[in-house]
């Protein structure tokens, strides 16, 4: 049984309904108890909380009874917890602006503090799938707008005027004309014996009237990093806690068989070696790998004390495995027939009636997330039983399960902070590093840190998975396509040895979703097995869906001889939306919305790429013989294109001088993210298209540290990056991981026209 | 074991560790400073970027038997109020996105900075390129640091 995808779905952990966005939230009067273990109140102090509901598939009321908290202070001072966790894309600041704007704060006013991990308080906070804007937007501003709407009763009480006389502004209730002006922190009293309003007397504010909400305001955390002062999940430190280094199965599903620390013991400031069971096969995706711990006084000696390890290790089945000679097998697979996931048409007929056929096979590596800081986290397992847990965790309630899980106690028993993460990208929703602590800090007595290295982490992270890929294109006599067939081949998320083909949410991703008016479709899967632990990386499996359509595409029309960009206009035809109705074999998950609520609009598409072409220059760059590649790609319901230009410097080496990115997110709500997400994106995705690539050979990961699992620098950055955002009143969809699958192909589309060779592989040579 | 005394951010710190302990692990560890960052603990990220005698140095492959008399600045002592013209760029510009990366990016751009206060485009790309960004703010970096070189 494959499991479910978290990053599609917004599941509770102990279930995994998916969920629409259909904001059900209920405004509530919280205890001031409840808030204080949180965050610090000023005397007096008034809470509000936000009661998530969201619509089930068939349209049914889910609770999850969770808060999250707004406070006004006595002195005046706004706080707005933040539930989900911040990993470089301004999260943390983008949902409580949503809050301060709609209510009327000043934003200098405004504190945030970062919420535990707990499902019944808060809610789903996995960050991932690019869904916390998407998700909280309207519930955010629907607190915001509870607690103005009292202020102002409060204060048109006190005026003795009509409530419609009086708005908020900078923290203040003022009366329209501005005669007069009240501190929110003032109007506490009488907002503490207020009933909370019922929905349908709030109104909301317009998106013109935002004052934070579509600018670009900076990350409440920008001067605690640019000063050394933010906490990151290494940065806790607690009395008498020990480091551990861990060396775990080389190969995944090895098992010790017997191991030596005298000399690991022998370094000085070494405590202790501790054995972790590991599951072996399968490995899981929330379990730690078997493995030797090395505890001691500091980071130095673990490190030195877990060279100083001496293990045998049965290797098991994974010890054969070259990813090699396995993608070559995956390949030669998908020139045969494989299960067919869409069906429009009759591609066979197609094919034998076209004027030609083109055929093109893809291929891609796998990769590793390689966040700067590598997997770290604090646990503090207490005489009683119950433990405190501080981790960079995108995913803290998932951690907290695993712990409790591990050490089998009740989740209740279970604390989780969450600290910053310096990067995530998939791999910390993965609790594998939390439960470690976990058990670690159980066997020791004290609290313990396990560290990992940087080693530790590309030899087991969780990859994005290796893929093959072969599309076969029709084209009739006058070069239009009348046919699509892709047959794609991947080890999918969190399964193991027996044969499977990718999950239906895994071809959700930027394959089955093919938007273009062509009349005959087959998509096709085939089976592979993992050899490793297989897990989902910024925008998981768009990333060789992406690069595999939108270089055909770039290829179809250099037959057919016309400009890519008109092609794709043409081939998205009226503007419509799609729901792609009989044709899909199985779910069609549509990244947790229903298809009705988020459907997939051609219009919204072809503004995006009109947009792109037009603000780059395309039309008189390609007449000048302007190396300039061109790809869209709709992925987490945002619209993008991108268009890329290359140049090689003197030397030889290929330079990326210009960028284009136009995106429909929907509202922008902080636009400075939004760009950084996409100037961000561009970066990684060089990297992905490059430099970087995992093999394995006898089951064990080939590269060691950045030297040889490359990521760009600064010098093969692209330089200039323009992020065109469309302005839209659309619900908002999230930006964290669309910027990444159109940039490849349209970086290898301009790396043809430079070099007249086509990349067919990632990374590319060129 | 060795007694080492360091003079870290104007001060002096006794402190006890092996001779091969790399300077990374004494100011986090030992110190309890945790401004400086580990990222790959073999001179190729940058992340745990300190200055020694002003010259930036990767403190995770510095063992701190070679620190000797030099004077070591960390991020925590770049500028006393967390004002030094980077700083101020680095909020100007909203450089970071996770943010783990930048304290060994602004400690090696204050370096490059103090030696060369107006680098051209390819200085600074030269001058940075040991120090990775996983998240991808280079642009922002490189922006951050020529406007902080205008206010010199
Ligand atoms: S941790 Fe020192 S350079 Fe990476
Ligand atoms: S800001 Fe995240 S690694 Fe640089």
């Amino acid at each position: 049984m494959m499991p479910k995808l978290p990053f599609l779905k917004k599941e509770k952990t102990d279930a995994s309904t998916p969920l629409s966005t259909g904001d059900r939230s209920e405004i509530f009067r919280a205890s001031r108890r409840d808030f204080l273990k949180i965050g610090s109140l000023a005397a007096g102090g008034f809470v509000l909380g936000i009661n998530f509901q969201c619509n089930g598939p068939k349209g049914e009321l889910i609770t999850f009874a969770p808060n999250v908290f707004v406070s006004i202070g006595s002195d005046n001072i706004v706080t707005i917890v933040a539930h989900r966790s911040e990993m470089g894309t301004g999260i943390r600041t983008t949902l409580p602006m949503i809050v301060a704007d709609e209510l009327g704060a000043d934003w200098s006013k405004v504190k945030i503090v970062q919420a535990e991990g707990d499902e019944e308080k808060y809610g789903n906070q996995n960050t991932d799938g690019s869904f916390s804007v998407r998700m909280f937007y309207e519930p955010m501003k629907k607190a915001g707008a509870t607690a103005r709407h009292m202020l102002v009763q409060a204060a048109a009480k006190e005026w003795g005027v009509d409530p419609s006389e009086c708005d908020t502004e900078s923290s203040h209730v003022i009366l329209k004309g501005g005669s007069k002006k009240i501190p929110f922190g003032d109007l506490v009293a009488q907002i503490q014996v207020m009933e909370i309003p019922k929905p349908e007397v709030l109104t909301m504010k317009e998106f013109s009237s935002y004052k934070l909400v579509g600018t670009d305001l900076p990350i409440y955390d920008v001067k605690d990093i640019a000063t050394g002062k933010a906490v990151f999940g290494a940065d806790v430190n607690l009395p008498n806690m020990l480091i551990a280094v861990v060396q775990r199965s080389p190969v995944v599903g090895a098992k010790v068989v017997s191991f030596n620390d005298e000399k690991a013991l022998a370094v000085p400031g070494v405590k202790k070696v501790v054995k972790i069971d590991g599951p072996g096969l399968p490995a899981g995706l929330d379990k730690p790998l078997e493995g030797i711990a090395v505890l001691a006084e500091n980071t130095w000696a673990a490190i030195k004390g877990s060279q100083a390890l001496e293990i045998e290790w049965d290797l098991g089945p994974n010890q054969t495995y070259n990813s090699g000679v396995q993608l070559e097998e995956m390949l030669k697979s998908t020139a045969s027939n494989g299960t067919v996931k869409r069906e429009r048409g009759n591609f066979n007929q197609a094919k034998s009636s076209s004027g030609k056929v083109l055929e093109k096979t893809y291929l891609a590596p796998f990769y590793a997330h390689s966040t700067i800081e590598p997997p770290a986290a604090i646990a503090d397992v207490k005489a009683d039983g119950s433990v405190e847990v501080w981790a960079p965790s995108q995913h803290p309630q998932w951690a907290r399960g695993a712990v409790a899980g591990a050490l089998g106690i009740d989740v209740s028993k279970v604390k989780i902070n969450v600290t910053l993460l310096g990067g995530g990208f998939g791999r910390k929703s993965k609790p594998d590093f939390v439960a470690e602590a976990a058990l670690l800090s159980k066997a020791a007595g004290v609290p313990v840190r396990v560290q990992w290295t940087r080693e530790c982490d590309l030899h087991h992270d969780y990859f994005h998975s290796h893929s093959a890929q072969r599309i076969v294109a029709t084209l009739d006599g006058s070069g239009n396509l009348t046919g699509w067939n892709h047959h794609t081949v991947f080890p999918a998320i969190g399964s193991g040895l027996d044969a499977a083909p990718p999950s239906d949410g895994e071809l959700d991703l930027g394959c089955r979703d093919f938007p273009y008016d062509v009349p005959n479709i087959r998509i096709e899967a085939h089976e592979s097995s993992a050899h490793t632990r297989v897990g989902w990386l910024r925008s998981v499996s768009n990333i060789h869906h992406a690069f595999a359509i939108s270089t055909m595409l770039d290829e179809i029309a250099e037959t057919k001889g016309v400009d890519p960009v008109d092609q794709a206009i043409q081939l998205l035809g009226e503007d419509k939306d799609l729901i792609f109705a009989g044709e899909m074999v199985g779910d069609y998950g549509n990244y947790g919305e229903k298809i009705e609520d988020f459907p997939w609009n051609t219009g919204r598409m072809k503004k995006v790429i009109e947009t792109v072409a037009e603000k780059s220059n395309w039309k008189a760059n390609l007449a000048a013989g302007k190396a300039v590649g061109f790809a869209a790609h709709k992925s987490f319901l945002t619209y993008v294109a991108c268009v890329v230009t290359v140049e090689k410097d003197a030397a030889g080496n290929l330079l990326i001088p210009e960028v284009h990115y136009a995106v429909d997110c929907g509202i922008p709500v902080n636009t400075d993210r939004i760009r950084s997400q996409f100037e961000g994106g561009a970066q990684f995705a060089t990297s992905l298209a490059m430099t970087s690539a995992i093999t394995f050979e006898n089951g064990k990961v080939q590269q060691n540290n950045f030297d040889t699992y490359k990521v760009i620098r600064m010098p093969q950055s692209p330089k200039k990056i323009n992020v065109h955002i469309i302005p839209s009143t659309e619900k908002p969809t999230g930006v964290g991981e669309p910027p990444v699958p159109p940039f490849i192909p349209a970086l290898a589309n301009a790396i043809y026209k430079l070099t007249g060779k086509r990349n067919y592989e990632l990374p590319f040579k060129a | 074991m060795e007694n080492y005394t360091l003079t870290i951010n104007g001060k002096t710190q006794d402190v006890n560790a092996p001779e091969d302990m790399p300077l990374l692990w004494v100011i986090r560890d030992l110190l309890d400073m945790k401004g400086t960052k580990f990222g790959c603990g073999q001179a190729l990220c940058g992340a745990c970027t300190v200055h020694l005698d002003g010259e930036a140095v990767r403190s995770c492959s510095l063992p701190i038997s070679q620190v000797g008399e030099g004077k070591i600045t960390t991020i925590e002592g770049l500028s006393e109020e967390g004002d030094h013209p980077l700083q101020k760029a680095w909020v100007e510009h909203i450089v970071p996105q996770c943010g783990y990366c930048q304290s060994g990016q602004i400690m090696n751009a204050a370096a490059l900075l103090a030696k060369n206060p107006s680098p051209s485009d390819s200085d600074i790309e030269s001058a940075m390129e040991g120090n990775l960004c996983r998240c991808g703010t280079y642009n922002r970096i490189k922006d951050a640091i020529l406007t902080a070189s205008k206010s010199l």
